[in-house]
């Protein structure tokens, strides 16, 4: 079942989540990337239904753009965060996304940040966090061996001893993970861990 | 929940009918009640009941030459197969089909809904839809009507400036781009068949032959799949029937019946 964590380190920020697309018993898809690039220097990891985890993210990240573009000043991460959580907390009383939400994001400013948001509208900023059943695993896991002003390395290492234990310890482990990063130099891919490989397609 | 009925009793004898032929028709209408204590469970099974097309196995796969879909025919209401010769493949446009799976009106509907946005798209912006944007446009409707008790399950398929394209669309919302789908209770038992014969560099016929096997597997296991195994190809050229075979005759196509060995006869009793 899903999968979401992701920690904050010395310059940067990191959110893995898992890549399945589950229905009842069926696995749809084992490479659905659930971190979206939210702007250039944002990432938000969503798991829940994927209706709304789908809709609510692009729709997060269409406003962002359009306060951006009126602006001409994009959003910090603390604002985004603030703004997720204020949609999120509006549609509450009305029709809930379920959703949850690890929002990753550098600033010149404040440097690295990460921000947890639930369905309910919470919001905390977090130096690592995590959602789903993974959790149970990744949260004991980082709380023993996170270290504030950890170095790339050190938070891959993390991050694969906290996939690793997934894999092992989860009935319903999901095999593949997507690894983002997000740093000074902008959010980007920074690698998969796959134990199952769809059949390659060349993309056309 | 428990329904007042009470007003409802006692309109009938309010007014009364003066001689036979007026009698009827001056009355006010009423209707049995179904004798249930749970009226909306009682509305929501029915309803249940009577959504045909539930069953289902269908199919889609993108490979070297294009996109493969396939499906079975059967519709059924509860246990009882209502029909056997069901189109669960449905034309959008000469490019892009939609396979259906749930229930059979909200298939039919929102396709039909769907190719009449297509065209409008290809009117408004003298080019075709791309499949990408034809499956958005499907799961935003779907997605609006969400929670609101549609049943839908579909794979987009089809051909466009970008190549063949595949989605698989719900009416859950869930909208998933993807190289192989299959959707319907039969799903299950046509993804091991389709998983273990996939690959990319298939040809057209290979792929058709995987495609109509995939079916008559799911058709073999799942009581609700059942009828004809029709396969559909979408190449750059638009789409094309290949083939409708009765799974029955692919049975006995795939598994010739062989003589066995007679291990008794029965024999005359001699005597008494």
């Amino acid at each position: 079942m899903e999968c979401v964590f992701g920690l904050v380190g010395n310059g940067f920020a990191i959110v893995v989540a898992d890549t399945s697309a589950v229905h009842s018993i069926l696995v749809h898809k084992s490479n659905e990337d659930k971190i979206m690039l939210l702007d250039s220097h944002k990432l938000i990891a969503a798991s829940g239904e994927p209706g709304d985890r789908v809709q609510f993210t692009e729709y997060i990240q269409k406003n962002v753009a359009l306060y951006h573009f009126r602006n001409g000043i994009p959003l910090t991460t603390a604002a985004a965060a603030n703004f997720t959580r204020g949609e999120l907390a509006t549609a509450l009383r009305k029709n809930p996304y379920t959703v949850n939400i690890l929002l990753a994001g550098y600033d010149k400013e404040t440097g690295p940040s990460l921000y947890y948001i639930d369905y309910v509208a919470t919001l905390h900023k977090l130096e690592k966090g995590a959602f789903g059943y993974g959790s149970y695993f990744s949260l004991s896991m980082m709380d023993r061996h996170y270290h504030s002003g950890m170095s790339v390395e050190e938070a891959i290492d993390l991050v694969d001893k906290c996939i690793m234990e997934i894999r092992s310890r989860l009935v319903v482990a999901p095999p593949n993970f997507v690894i983002k990063i997000v740093d000074k130099d902008g959010a980007r891919e920074y690698a998969w861990r796959e134990s199952v490989k769809d059949t390659p397609v060349p993309s056309a | 929940m428990k329904l007042d009925t009470t007003g409802l009793e006692s309109l009938p004898t309010l007014i009364a009918p003066q001689n036979d032929v007026v009698g009827d028709l001056s009355a006010a209408p009423s209707f049995d009640l179904p004798n249930s204590n749970d009226f909306d469970g009682f509305v929501k099974e029915a309803i249940q009941m009577v959504k045909p097309a539930k069953g289902t196995t269908t199919l889609a796969f993108i490979f070297k030459e294009g996109v493969m879909v396939a499906a079975d025919s059967r519709a059924s209401m509860g246990g009882y197969i209502s029909s056997q010769s069901v189109k669960k493949i449905i034309e959008i446009n000469p490019y892009m089909l939609g396979t259906m799976a749930g229930g059979a009106a909200d298939c039919q509907f929102w396709h039909r809904n769907l190719g009449i946005k297509c065209r409008l798209h290809e009117l408004a912006n003298k080019r075709r839809i791309s499949v990408t944007g034809a499956s958005k446009l499907l799961a935003n409707i779907l997605y609006s009507y969400r929670g609101m008790g549609l049943s839908v399950g579909t794979m987009i398929a089809g051909w466009d400036e970008t190549g063949p394209g595949l989605y698989y669309v719900d009416s859950e919302g869930g909208r998933l781009k993807g190289t192989r789908f299959s959707v319907g209770s039969g799903s299950p038992y046509a993804y091991g068949v389709l998983d273990n014969g996939y690959r990319y560099d298939l040809s057209v016929e290979e792929a058709a032959e995987l495609a109509r096997r995939a079916i008559y597997h799911a058709t073999f296991r799942d009581g609700a799949s059942g009828g004809v195994a029709s396969v559909y190809y979408v190449g750059p050229n638009g789409w094309k029937k290949l083939s409708g075979d009765d799974v029955g005759e692919l049975h006995y196509h795939y598994y010739p019946v062989t003589p066995s060995t007679v291990e008794q006869e029965m024999v005359e009793a001699t005597g008494a």
